[in-house]
């Protein structure tokens, strides 16, 4: 929202102060301001001249030469390139050797071979408005020579304000003045056209009324609330002055003719959206306010609409000629030749605006204002302050008699507000006479104790403009912003611990997190969207996503993981580490299955995901350097495994029938994959990803994934201290030829399961498979180690237990012990 | 037959000679003793070339096998004993073997490091935490009841239209903020509660430099009796001090938020300019860091809570934002394009 710093002290001459302090002001106590721009600041340079003659560009079709006299005595030449220079018409113009704002200098120079003595100049190169489409017409009350910061009432400077949904009471320069002025609503007295009073005589009706031959309908009351017509004959249609064009700019508005500007006008000092039609255009002539009938209409803007029921219309006897409270018709719209208008004034539902807007997809300044909801009981001085506007500079006379359909404006809301209620929320020790005052200059009636019997209670009636205070805590809020945000105390307050225990959720992702990151993995936040093709399962589909390449929620996060290192390929990155914690969705099949608890349909798994590829180590200059392969997939999943207590590490894939969120990446891995199990139930899948499943660059590693639940992570702290050994151990080492078949698990277990009690640890240093074995077989060589607690071991009694260990291997696989 | 055993002899003496041979390298503790090992096993009267002239004793027509299974055992032993040389090179003698030019660069292992987002969520949470605020969490999927009509926005409202929402179904949507959380700890905890809500909010808005269809929030939430707008004040204050230093100013400022109100906007000096105005303040000398105000009594009584006995405030910001800020990340794509170049300077 734009508003004109001139404007705001024409309303309220009280208001004092910078641009840049009323925007501090605002800021600080109601809304925020964007920033401020100047309007009209250094134009000193800059004359009012009329263009005697146009004639053609000999050279250039886009330009055309003009004699422009600029009161200097002598005409100049001036080429121009705008496309609506007209004869004997007055524009702004920057003689050579003069500065545009922001001190573009103007030169006397040849273009296109003709001599150009200036720059006739637009409303955007002068910094007064918005509009670029052409060079900027003046009235033609102005004389050549005129220093065009004199003939247009500048400088003045606009305020950018960015308005909160709340406060639509401030889209216009009365409410900012309210807000701003010291005395408030007080200071602010709506300065007279210098045209002749009008207060007509209403005519009014529920649902209809009739004068001046017109009548007007609200078939729907629903949709439109009140409607108020005046009527206003033998107008001249034509630029409006000069003062009304330089308001208009520097809200953001382009003028566009004295009706239609006049209307504006009114909308952006007091809110009230209004519409001139062209009385000669509408059919009966009447109004009527109802749903559209499934027929064809063309907006002003050009637009054409087929309406159904849900837009609201304002009809004449025939056909629609406005979408209620959006915009007017093109059929109806003042034009050159208007002479006879109705204007209207109405409240229309903010609900039927809203559903009128979205149908056409229109936005305007009038829907935005009628969908939160207007003044009603402002709209007569509204419809009145139009009126005048127009006859001031449009001439004609309005009839005396005017039309008021529809309900009467609703009693202003009355609002009880305890003082002992500021002291419990805001802290603020305020006596009822001290909340008043804060009120009162925003038009808030404030009387003691009648509302209700709480002591002291005050009784607030909220004008018609504040549709936004409704209730004792909106009160509360005036109360804390007019004291000021600033002016509370600073005061420690003592805390009492909440009753809500930290989250398990959190504390598994920080040890999953603090995991991850020792093993040299890096945390990525990539997307929670996904194409179709990476997914898996049921996944659940938005119903307007933002592409096609995010149109599913993530069923895994490792396709989405891969997708990234391939984003670090393709930087030239070959050795890559990511993991990531994040939330997979999968649709359900039916009701009572969600994480919500709900009858909902998404039910939805925190996983921890890992993509490891490239160097085992960084490079170094001392040695060889090796590629992360299956066995560092597997540390790091036993590593995981114990550290995060998540269960046992086993070769294979888990059956993913039957379970609502299944691990559905397992297609993107090899053969050759693990499976991490919790009392036998998958809990996570990790593997070698195919070559296939990546696009890979020929000098890329072999890339290694894994995925699992959050809820896997045990917090539970099962550590206790065991002495440590104080007798030393013994080692022997322990080489087997068995068939290749047996696992070395199975193998381990009969060592533990034969050996002694001594039997401390035991790993496998070797393993060999090839022709030294023969076909079939291979060698497992073990490390054991043995220690007893209370003494040192005998030599003896390793040999017995090593006795007995090769003996069942022997027994069970048929092991071959080859001597060390 | 006796041809045979020779060969088989033969055989088993090389495999004999290669096992206790890599034994004896792998076991050699310094370059002394690998030499020795070495004269032993590959030298002119080493175990191997003893064990190579039994080939005379091989018929000619078998002798190419033998022979080759020899020079298998061979090199692979000289291979090993390479592979020695260097690993006691490396292990005793790292400087000697460097030229004892020790400004060359020593061996590290991979760094791996928490997301930069993560370190501000982190660190925003152990300082609330310190104010007794513990962590909620709540799903990412949710009712639009929980998501708007809880926290006071009608769905037919133009506050509404401050969520550009991402929708599944009819009542389903991906939450825009992560208030519901609250709306659900409260359903489900009596006061005092202080909480935060860290997690993902989805917006419809496509991807540019500062906007993510997904990015991250922390809310929090205080609720207890007592509770008023100096103490939401001072917690506030509180924070930013210890987040962005104790000289940094805050400046709160009205605004709206249907879930609070009194609505506060929270500024806070620039902490790249130090408040004399710069490209990241737009010249203000100011930063707006988060959305807060007084919790409207609306909230309480659609979670069931005593509106007239509690009391509460609400605060919510961005954290991909305020690593922008702090890390002078640009672009906020950068966050979430997972470029290990950008995630190792965190690492
Ligand atoms: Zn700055």
């Amino acid at each position: 929202m734009d508003i004109s710093v001139n404007w705001l002290r024409a309303l309220a001459p009280s208001i004092d102060g910078s641009a840049d302090d009323l925007a501090a002001a605002l800021s600080a106590r109601a809304v925020p301001v964007d920033r401020t721009v100047p309007v009209g600041e250094e134009l000193g340079d800059v004359v009012v001249a009329r263009v005697v003659e146009v004639g053609k560009h000999p050279n250039a079709d886009r330009l055309s030469l003009c004699r422009v006299d600029s009161g200097m005595g002598d005409l100049l030449d001036v080429v121009c390139g705008a496309p609506n220079v007209v004869e004997n018409a007055l524009y702004p113009f920057i003689p050579a050797g003069g500065t545009l704002p922001g001190g573009f200098k103007i030169e006397r120079r040849k273009i296109r071979g003709h001599e150009s003595n200036g720059m006739l100049c637009s409303e955007k190169e002068l910094g007064l408005g918005r509009d670029t489409a052409g060079i900027m017409r003046l009235a033609d009350d102005h004389e050549p020579g005129q220093a065009l910061v004199a003939a247009l009432g500048l400088p003045d400077a606009r305020l950018e304000v960015d308005l909160t949904p709340n406060r639509i009471d401030l889209a216009c320069h009365a409410g900012v003045a309210r807000e701003l002025a010291p005395g408030g609503v007080a200071d602010v007295v709506l300065p007279p056209f210098g045209g002749p009073d009008w207060s007509p005589r209403w005519e009014s009706g529920e649902e209809s009324a009739s004068a001046g031959g017109v009548r007007v309908t609200i078939e729907e009351g629903d949709r439109c609330f009140r409607y108020l017509a005046a009527i206003v004959r033998g107008v001249t249609v034509g630029p409006s002055p000069e003062w009304l064009q330089a308001r208009l700019r520097a809200a953001g508005a382009r003028p566009i003719n004295n009706v239609v500007d006049s209307t504006n006008y009114v909308l952006l000092e007091l809110n009230q959206p209004l519409h001139a039609f062209d009385l000669a255009r509408l059919a009966g002539p009447e109004i009527r306010v109802r749903a559209a009938r499934n027929e064809p209409h063309t907006t002003l803007d050009g637009a054409e609409h087929e309406l159904g029921r849900e837009v609201s219309v304002i009809a004449d006897a025939e056909r629609p000629v406005a979408l209620a409270g959006v915009m007017g018709g093109a059929d109806s719209e003042v034009s050159d030749g208007t002479t006879d208008l109705l204007i209207e004034c109405a409240a229309f539902d903010p609900r039927h605006t809203r559903h009128t807007a979205r149908a056409t997809g229109l936005a305007t300044d009038a829907s935005y204002r009628f969908e939160r909801g207007i003044d009603e009981a402002g709209m007569e001085g509204a419809i009145r302050r139009a009126v005048e506007l127009i006859v001031a500079t449009a001439g004609g006379s309005p009839d005396d008699v005017a039309l008021r359909v529809g309900r009467t404006p609703p009693l202003p809301t009355r609002v009880s507000l305890r003082p002992s209620r500021v002291k419990a929320v805001l802290g603020l020790d305020l006596s009822g006479e001290q909340i008043a005052e804060l009120l009162k200059p925003l038009g808030f009636g404030v009387s003691e104790g009648t509302a209700s019997g709480d002591d002291g209670a005050l009784d607030v009636t909220v004008p018609g403009w504040r549709t936004d205070v409704r209730a004792e805590v909106d009160l509360l809020e005036e109360v804390a912003r007019r004291y000021g945000y600033e002016s509370f105390p600073h005061e420690a307050r003592s805390l009492r611990p909440s009753t809500v225990p930290d989250s398990p959720v959190w504390q598994r992702a920080d040890r999953a997190r603090r995991a991850l990151t020792s093993l040299g993995a890096l945390e990525a936040r990539s997307s929670s969207f996904a194409p179709e093709g990476q997914t898996s399962g049921r996944p659940a589909r938005l119903l307007k996503p933002l592409s096609e390449a995010e149109s599913f929620l993530r069923t895994d996060l490792v396709p989405i993981l891969l997708g990234r290192v391939e984003h670090n390929w393709s930087r030239g990155h070959r050795d890559v580490r990511l993991y990531e914690i994040g939330s997979v969705f999968q649709s359900s099949v039916g009701a009572g299955e969600s994480t919500a608890g709900e009858d909902v349909s998404v039910i939805e798994d925190i996983r921890v995901a890992f993509g490891i590829t490239g160097l085992r180590q960084p490079p170094h200059w001392s040695g060889a350097e090796y590629d992360l392969d299956d066995w560092d997939l597997k540390g790091w999943l036993e590593d995981l495994g114990s550290g995060l207590g998540l269960g046992e590490i086993a070769p294979g894939r888990p059956d993913a029938d039957g379970d609502d969120l299944p691990f559905g990446f397992g297609r993107w891995l090899g053969e050759e994959s693990f499976c991490i199990l919790r009392n036998g139930r998958p809990v996570g899948v990790a593997g070698r990803v195919r070559d296939d499943a990546v696009d890979a660059p020929v000098w890329a590693a072999p890339v290694y994934a894994a995925e699992f639940r959050l809820e896997a992570v045990q917090l539970e702290d099962h550590r206790s201290y065991r002495d440590l050994p104080t007798f030393p151990a013994v080692t022997r080492d322990l080489a087997l030829v068995l068939d290749r078949s047996v696992p070395a698990t199975s193998v381990a277990d009969a060592i533990r399961s034969a050996g002694p009690d001594t039997l401390e640890s035991l790993a496998p240093f070797d393993v060999y498979e090839g022709d030294k074995v023969g076909a079939g077989q291979r060698s497992l060589a073990w490390r054991l180690v043995f220690r007893a607690p209370d003494r040192t071991l005998r030599d003896s009694e390793v040999e017995e237990g090593m006795g007995s260990i090769t003996h069942n291997l022997e027994e069970r696989f048929n092991a071959r012990i080859r001597s060390s | 037959m006796s041809l045979r055993d020779e060969q088989g002899d033969l055989r088993e003496t090389l495999e004999s000679i290669r096992i206790e041979a890599l034994e004896a390298i792998q076991g050699a503790a310094d370059s002394e003793s690998l030499e020795e090992v070495r004269i032993r096993f590959l030298g002119r009267n080493g175990l191997l070339s003893r064990a190579l002239s039994g080939l005379r004793d091989v018929p000619a027509e078998k002798r190419p096998q033998a022979g080759k299974k020899a020079n298998q055992v061979k090199q692979t032993l000289e291979t090993a004993l390479e592979r020695r040389v260097d690993e006691l090179a490396a292990l005793s003698k790292p400087a000697q073997t460097a030229g004892s030019d020790l400004t060359l660069p020593g061996r590290r292992q991979w760094r791996g490091g928490v997301h930069p987002v993560t370190l501000v969520i982190d660190e925003i949470c152990e300082i609330f935490g310190e104010l007794g605020f513990t962590r909620a969490a709540g799903p990412e999927v949710e009712t639009d009841w929980h998501n708007f009509t809880a926290l006071n926005i009608p769905l037919d409202h133009p506050a509404a239209d401050m969520h550009d929402t991402f929708y599944l179904d009819d009542g389903l949507l991906l939450r825009t903020h992560t208030s519901p959380v609250q709306a659900r700890v409260m359903m489900e905890h009596e006061p005092p509660v202080r909480i935060l809500a860290p997690g993902m909010v989805f917006r419809r808005d496509p991807y540019d430099a500062s906007h993510a269809p997904a990015f991250e929030q922390v809310e929090g939430l205080a609720v207890d009796e007592g509770i008023d707008f100096i103490e939401f004040r001072a917690a506030i204050d509180y924070f930013v001090h210890r987040f962005f230093g104790p000289s940094t100013r805050t400046r709160f400022r009205p605004s709206y938020f249907p879930f609070t109100e009194p609505s506060a906007e929270v500024d806070v000096s620039c902490i790249i300019c130090e408040g004399s105005g710069c490209a990241a303040c737009k010249r203000t000398g100011w930063i707006e860091i988060m959305g807060s105000g007084m919790v409207n009594p609306a909230v309480f009584e659609a979670v069931g809570y005593d509106s007239e006995r509690y009391t509460g405030y609400a605060f919510g910001m961005g954290p991909a934002r305020i690593a922008m800020l702090r890390y002078r990340i640009p672009d906020i794509r950068l966050l979430y394009e997972a470029d290990v170049g950008l995630l190792e300077q965190f690492a």
